[in-house]
């Protein structure tokens, strides 16, 4: 991707003279590429033309030797605005116009640079450091008095998508979702990208995580030996999730059931609606759930593969939840930054059978990131493209059958 | 009846080196040099009958005597010279306040911007060609254009020995051109080719080229150009033109022949 890029005008009798296809063989001769904004062919003779050209490069140095090149041509660099900051006023509290981000890859103009906005993510602030060299994004809650916060819309630059090189099903980044789409190929694409993740994960390459959160219908809906074992083959690497999938997958270990459920009989087990309550307060005895696999009081499934394997989990609560677990963070805001601090070096992001999980997932994931969101329910990836993550591919498939099927594809023998 | 401005040489000499014909070691005949200046205005005035403007010379501006320089007039405007090199640049206010006291508007150009008169600005009554990279800004011509109303088409100018456009490109009356093709890009060369059809213009070979018989003066039928460029002098003739040369090696130790002794005035 061509992350560099800077906007000349150029104008006169361009056309005729062949100045313009000069100056736009220059950039390509030189490496870069263009993107001719506005053409003004003048209608004529004595009428000038004039054109915009955006030009895009790999480095800045690249940038510069082309800037360097083609402005004895007539080409003037149109000078932008730096982007203006105003301090917060109080804790927790932006300035009145504060600039709103997207999803998208964004820079802002400081001091006459172009600098990159680091944590990208929508609907966050951008706060500006003091030396007024870098920036970040930050959240509403954790701005502090004085911090200096990106206003206004001057001097900031979103950068589309570009379609990505892999000619895969994230390749059409279309946010189509349908349930009557063929699952076969769009789950042997996703196994295709988390093999490769999985070999650069295992060289330790940064940037290479594959990320899955999920509700607990994945338990109810028998995936759980499907996860557990993309778990322990190395194939997850962050696991977002809340109480009930930990309580229902530890219940299983313990009870055999899922909500009371048998998960081999496929019926309610007498005084089975208690088993839930039985493991929570069980592991709240035992202090975590780390301490519960550890000590070998819990033996296999989701919770014991990802403390075997070191993935890293944040349980977030929500109000109906019971117990909860140790290590459940009941505070949303804190549950958020939790999540969020995992999100740089996601490359994948599964979101499986969990609206709640699903939306604050594909909040906090930058559009660069493809993502796949699977739910019985179709209206689960709408509203995931509804809220401006249109880079999720959606399967309307029932969790089980997607896990099985990823699992199978990726090596597991049933 | 065409109207020149001319500087006599009085004070014509290399006094530095700011063009790859100028070396300080090579001593301008001055003697020669004046007659040659002297035998130049002799052809204009008596042999062609055009009008002499004559600007007072000055000591310590060698380079004065290049009035196609001074600017380049258009009507009753003068729009005047931002040399490039400051060896030039104290003839400006010299120039300006010639064509001020001749009663023309005097218009400049924006600082940072270089131009230098008609030796970069020239062409046919509808359209102007504009040389730029050596001397001149390409950003001066939509200005000028806008100013003046007329397309002008800028040359890249690729080659240092072709410093001016008027050392390398001469529109004359009828729609015909002499040019030295190598002296532009391919991207020049093409738009000159596609303006000019071919049996209207002469790529110059490169020996006259290189004694400037693109340097030429061009006034209705008559072409002053300098001595020893046969094949052009005959292409010339063919189309129909009057052909004058005249010895100009003093000045060609500057980079200078006819056209560069020479600014048409209206």
């Amino acid at each position: 991707m061509d992350h560099y890029q800077e906007r000349v005008a150029l104008q006169g009798h361009i056309i005729d003279s062949l100045v313009l296809a000069k100056v736009l063989d220059l950039i390509l001769m030189m490496g870069g590429t263009f993107d001719l904004e506005d053409v003004h062919i003048g209608k004529t003779r004595e009428e000038p033309s004039h054109a915009r050209i955006v030009i895009k490069t790999a480095s800045k140095t690249l940038l510069d030797d082309i800037l360097k090149a083609i402005q004895p041509h007539g080409a003037s660099v149109e000078r932008e605005a730096n982007c203006r900051t105003q301090p917060a006023p109080a804790d927790g509290i932006l300035p009145e116009e504060f600039y709103a981000t997207t999803h998208l890859p964004t820079r802002i103009r400081l001091q006459g640079r172009w600098v990159e906005v680091d944590g990208i993510e929508m609907d966050l602030a951008v706060r500006v450091d003091e030396q007024h060299s870098t920036a970040h994004t930050i959240p509403m809650g954790e701005v502090r008095e004085g911090n200096q916060i990106v206003v206004g819309r001057e001097g900031v630059r979103v950068t589309p998508l570009q379609r990505p090189s892999e000619r895969d099903v994230f390749g059409f980044m279309e946010s189509q979702v349908s349930a009557e789409r063929p699952h076969g190929p769009v789950i042997a694409d996703i196994a295709s990208r988390m093999h490769h993740l999985r070999e650069q994960h295992r060289l330790g390459r940064s940037g290479s995580n594959i990320l899955l959160a999920g509700g607990p219908a994945i338990i109810h809906a028998g995936g759980r030996e499907a996860l557990t074992w993309l778990i322990e083959q190395g194939f997850i690497h962050i696991l977002f999730c809340g109480n009930a999938l930990a309580a229902h997958d530890m219940e299983a270990d313990l009870y055999g059931t899922s909500l009371g459920y048998g998960l081999r009989a496929g019926r309610t087990v007498p005084h089975g609606h208690e088993h839930h309550l039985r493991t929570i307060n069980r592991i709240r005895a035992i202090g975590s759930i780390k301490a519960a696999v550890t000590s070998g009081v819990i033996t296999h499934g989701i919770m014991a593969a990802c403390v075997r394997q070191g993935v890293p989990m944040v349980l977030a609560g929500t109000i109906r939840d019971d117990g909860p677990l140790p290590g459940v963070i009941t505070d949303s805001v804190q549950a958020q930054s939790a999540m969020r601090a995992l999100i740089p070096g996601v490359r994948l992001a599964l979101l499986v059978a969990s609206t709640l999980h699903a939306v604050a997932t594909g909040n906090l994931l930058p559009a660069t990131v493809p993502t796949v969101c699977v739910d019985v329910n179709p209206s689960v990836p709408t509203k995931l493209a509804d809220r401006g993550s249109f880079q999720t591919v959606g399967l309307v498939m029932d969790a089980a059958s997607f896990l099985a099927e990823l699992a199978r594809a990726l090596g597991r023998s049933t | 009846m065409s109207r020149l401005l001319v500087c006599p040489p009085d004070f014509f000499g290399i006094e530095y080196e700011i063009n790859p014909w100028m070396r300080l070691s090579n001593r301008v005949d001055h003697d020669r040099a004046v007659h040659q200046w002297h035998e130049l205005m002799r052809v204009l005035e008596q042999d062609i009958g055009v009008a002499l403007e004559r600007i007072s010379p000055l000591p310590g501006l060698p380079d004065l005597v290049f009035t196609a320089n001074a600017g380049v007039v258009v009507g009753r405007t003068a729009v005047v010279s931002r040399f490039r090199y400051p060896e030039r640049r104290r003839e400006e206010v010299h120039f300006a306040r010639w064509f001020r006291e001749h009663g023309y508007d005097v218009m400049s150009i924006e600082e940072g911007l270089y131009f230098e008169g008609a030796g970069d600005l020239l062409g046919f009554p509808d359209y102007w060609f504009g040389g730029y990279r050596q001397r001149s800004d390409i950003r001066v011509f939509p200005i000028l254009s806008e100013r003046f109303h007329r397309e002008i088409i800028p040359l890249e100018l690729v080659d240092s020995r072709f410093y001016h456009l008027d050392t390398c490109l001469c529109p004359l009356s009828g729609g015909d051109l002499l040019y030295f093709p190598e002296a532009f890009d391919s991207y020049g060369q093409t738009a000159i080719a596609e303006r000019v059809s071919s049996g209207f213009r002469l790529a110059v070979p490169e020996d006259e080229a290189l004694k400037f018989a693109c340097n030429a003066v061009s006034v209705g039928k008559h072409v002053v150009l300098p001595i020893g460029c046969p094949a052009t002098q005959s292409w010339l003739r063919d189309r129909g033109y009057e052909t004058h040369t005249v010895h100009l090696d003093e000045f060609m130790k500057s980079g200078g022949s006819a056209k560069c002794l020479t600014l048409a005035l209206d």
